[in-house]
């Protein structure tokens, strides 16, 4: 990384409909990534649901915005932290999460995965390795 | 404001961006170009087809320097850089196409 850029980091931990803080947190993260900043995401506690695969909104009528985190990689925020607790805690597992990708432009444009599954304690370290941690 | 296609009256916010985005049609695309008055030429379109597919697919309309990244990707750089997008569109490559398109104003522009 280069020295200077300010690293980011965007806390998820509320489930995806029911309050505006999820879709405001990735609406957040779009108009920031126009800025020169290292900007990774954390999803932990609900916030995991926020990436569950298949979701369908239809019956409570707000849009389904979650296709929206496989653009991420365009606005080159490719590091997604999902923590497995969170997830075994909710009977989830990383087969019930959708594939998010991103194109390695320094390694002709080979996709990659975006999530990165971590323990409660590395979770704590990504955090403890940010300049900025915001909490949606 | 508000368009009209065949007698029928399209409801728009106050800035011209269709309302419904449901009631977009190439006939209508054609009309609000016109408001617009951009010459609709096969590029222009292709950058309009380009944006209503990033929504299906993504749910966003993408912001102007991830447009022209993917544009520069898909069809050349020729076509995909500031200088012609701009050409094709004066008041903004993602501004404006995606008001063509009948998408919502990008995340992020003012």
């Amino acid at each position: 990384m280069t020295d200077g850029v300010k690293k980011f980091l965007y806390v998820n931990r509320k489930a995806p409909y029911g309050t505006i803080y999820a879709l405001e947190s990735l609406e957040v993260v779009l108009i920031g990534a126009a800025f020169d900043l290292d900007v990774s995401l954390a999803f932990l506690d609900d916030g995991v649901f926020q990436l569950v695969k298949s979701q369908d909104t239809k019956e409570i009528g707000v849009k389904n915005f979650s296709p929206t985190f496989r653009a991420l990689g365009d606005y080159e925020v490719t590091k997604l932290y999902v923590e497995k607790e969170s997830l075994a805690e909710r009977g989830l597992t990383a087969e019930d999460l959708q594939e998010i990708t991103y194109e390695d432009e320094d390694d002709d444009y080979a996709e990659k995965p975006s999530l990165i599954f971590v323990s409660r304690a590395e979770m704590a370290d990504v955090m403890g390795d940010q300049d900025v941690v915001l909490s949606f | 404001m508000a368009y009209e296609v065949d007698g029928q009256e399209i409801a728009t916010d106050e800035e011209g961006y269709i309302t419904n985005l449901g009631e977009w049609t190439p006939e209508l695309g054609a009309v609000i170009a016109k408001a617009e008055e951009v010459d609709m030429t096969d590029e222009h379109w292709a950058v309009v087809n380009f944006l209503r597919d990033y929504y299906e697919e993504y749910q966003i309309a993408p912001a102007v320097r991830v447009l022209i990244k993917s544009i520069k990707k898909s069809m050349g750089p020729e076509v995909g850089n500031n200088k012609y997008m701009y050409e094709l569109f004066p008041y903004g490559p993602a501004k404006q196409a995606c008001k063509i398109a009948g998408l919502p104003k990008p995340t992020g522009c003012v």
